[in-house]
């Protein structure tokens, strides 16, 4: 019963880690850009939360209801301003800017918020929890994974039966032969990135709630993401979702066996998988 | 036929100025420890294994294209070979830093097997996760500190020379030797068969791969040969820090993302960038570390204006600007001085 209350929790954090990957698979699914500063802008979203819910003393649930056009606004404008110049062959300028944006991101936020650990309080939601045929739920763990199911459906939707996902496809198709027909390819990378960013806001108010966040913290975060996108299959939104899950196994159940391996026995699953399966579980596109 | 003589050739005066120079500058470093105090002696030491981490990421990144953000994997696993092949093996601090290296081109073997599935940028971030295995496994072992780390053992310095100021020299040769050394291999390797596959990857890998050179191979030969000499930097690094702890040895920031820094700034895919890069950066530290944070967000802002505005660095700036090359790699045809034909 422990072993399957450790699995129970395991997929329950997954839902949290397919919320830090979601973004960062749609963009690699539209652009092939991989942003190294995901993590920090996952972090940023938290601080933005925390900011919002101290300021107009909201909920942090409810202050989704700003963080989200936020993100989704920055992200459009970092897109545009700064990412799209770095597209082409070389896969060198995506990495190194958004790894200098990283560091950016992060001590901006330790310069405005300091190094001390903050959290976004839900009061009673953080530790309710309800029962189901012996295992004890905690309802928190529980609406996080609903909202990853609810985000990984939607984007899937938006992907696959809205004129939006149809001029996703085209540009990760053949980016030139889209811009022929009379799509802007600049404009659609802004707004994949407004998207994954209104995800990302999502999975930066949940994380803040979740556990304690402090700046230096995006990396990891943005680890745990990609590990949840290559264990899925690159671009398939689904098994992305997959991929958190069997991560947050991995993870609780190497807890259970020894406290200190829950992160190492998320990241040797992780090799295991790249080892036997390298393009995941349900791959869609090629690296 | 009258054609011109000409002279096929790989120097050039800036060429052999540059040498000659750089000669007596290292006779000038050779002798710091009679000139220097112990505080510069220390900075000087930091640069040149700055120097030797910069000039290998570049190898890989800027010729390979192979693009890590896990190279602290091998510096943080250099530092702590160090630790435990003197504390738990007994061994000589110099012996343990060849050892070191020899760990670190052994283990680098399975990892690159496994990661060089991975392509791009998903290869950096899984090199990244290769470092925070051995980050968090080395936190496991509890004869060498666990999560907290471990000091060097005033026996195993001594160990080293008797006097202060003997270590003080010979932690500084060291270190001049490594940053040395590395520049220089890395130019004769680049000058080499190998290396000249190593440039024609970097140029076009189809191209590269339809003329017969095994790309995997080059790549993974560059790898291996890359990790055990970033070991022996980390081993350097920690012999000169005389305590590690896990997140100090497989700090991102620290062995990665400063070295990223002092590449692009100083110039991708060039011998020279990183030289140039490192100067910079350690000017930028002495005279803004005062500002903490805002020096690191100047740092980041100053990368990303680099790579999208002059995305060859200074050194590419200079060099399309004055034709030079101080580390000729690639052969140049011009008029032969020695002929009357050739003016």
């Amino acid at each position: 019963m422990e072993w399957l209350n450790a699995v129970v929790q395991g997929v329950l954090l997954g839902g949290l880690y397919a919320l830090f990957a979601a973004g960062l698979s749609l963009i690699f699914g539209v652009m092939r850009l991989v942003n190294i500063a995901h993590g920090d802008l996952i972090v940023l979203a938290a601080y933005l939360g925390l900011s919002t819910s101290m300021a107009l003393g909201l909920h942090p649930l409810l202050s989704l209801v700003l963080v989200v056009p936020v993100m989704a606004a920055i992200g459009y404008a970092l897109q545009r301003g700064v990412l799209n110049r770095t597209l082409g062959e070389d896969v060198l300028p995506p990495l190194l800017v958004t790894f200098g944006l990283s560091v950016i991101l992060q001590n901006a936020l330790l310069e405005i918020y300091t190094a001390d650990p903050q959290k976004l309080s839900a009061e009673v939601m953080e530790t309710a929890s309800f029962s189901v045929g012996g295992l004890t739920l905690g309802v928190l763990p529980v609406l996080t994974f609903v909202v990853a199911v609810a985000a990984i459906g939607a984007l899937q939707w938006i992907f696959y039966h809205t004129p939006l996902g149809r001029a996703f496809r085209a540009v990760s198709d053949n980016q030139d032969i889209a811009q022929l027909m009379g799509l802007n390819k600049a404009h659609v990378f802004g707004l994949a990135m407004a998207l994954a960013l209104a995800v990302t806001a999502v999975a930066g108010i949940f994380l803040g709630i979740r556990t304690s966040f402090d700046p230096s913290i995006g990396g990891g975060r943005l680890i745990f993401g990609f590990e949840a996108v290559i264990i899925g299959g690159l671009g398939s939104l689904w098994g992305t979702l997959a991929g958190g899950v069997i991560l947050g196994v991995a993870q609780t159940v190497g807890a259970k066996i020894d406290p200190g391996w829950q992160i190492l026995s998320g990241h040797i699953v992780f090799l295991l998988i790249l080892a036997v399966r390298p393009n995941g579980l349900l791959p869609k596109v090629s690296g | 036929m009258n054609a011109p003589d000409l002279l096929v050739t790989r120097t050039s005066k800036a060429a052999r100025t540059a040498a000659v120079l750089g000669l007596i500058l290292l006779v000038a470093l050779i002798a710091a420890p009679w000139w220097a105090g112990s505080a510069d002696m220390r900075l000087m030491s930091e640069l040149f294994l700055y120097l030797a981490l910069a000039s290998l990421w570049n190898l890989m990144a800027g010729y390979a294209g192979l693009v890590s953000v896990g190279q602290q994997a091998y510096v943080g696993f250099g530092g702590y070979m160090l630790f435990a092949l003197t504390i738990l093996g007994g061994l000589h601090p110099q012996l343990a830093v060849v050892l070191a290296a020899g760990l670190a081109a052994a283990i680098s073997v399975p990892v690159a097997v496994l990661i060089f599935r991975l392509r791009g940028a998903y290869f950096a971030i899984g090199s990244w996760v290769v470092a925070e295995v051995f980050r968090l496994a080395f936190a496991q072992v509890s004869a060498l500190g666990g999560g907290s780390g471990s000091s060097l053992p005033v026996g195993i310095v001594k160990s080293l020379a008797e006097t202060r100021s003997g270590r003080e020299a010979l932690s500084y040769w060291l270190a001049l030797g490594a940053g040395a050394g590395v520049v220089a291999a890395v130019y004769l390797f680049l000058r080499s068969r190998k290396g000249l596959a190593l440039t024609a990857i970097r140029d076009n890998e189809l191209a590269a791969g339809s003329l017969g050179i095994d790309i995997w191979r080059t790549k993974f030969l560059v790898y291996v040969v890359v990790s055990g000499l970033t070991a022996i930097i980390g081993a350097l690094i920690f012999l000169q820090k005389l305590r590690i702890s896990p997140d100090a040895a497989f700090s991102v920031n620290d062995w990665t993302a400063f070295v990223i820094f002092i590449v692009v700034i100083g110039g991708i895919g060039t011998i020279e960038g990183p030289i140039i890069g490192t100067l910079i950066y350690f000017a930028l530290r002495e005279t803004l570390a005062d500002l903490g944070t805002i020096y690191l967000l100047i740092l980041g802002l100053v990368a990303i204006v680099v790579m999208l505005r002059a995305p060859k660095g200074v050194w590419g700036v200079i060099r399309d600007r004055f034709d030079l090359s101080l580390f000729p790699l690639g052969y140049r045809v011009m008029p032969d001085p020695g002929s009357r034909e050739g003016r």
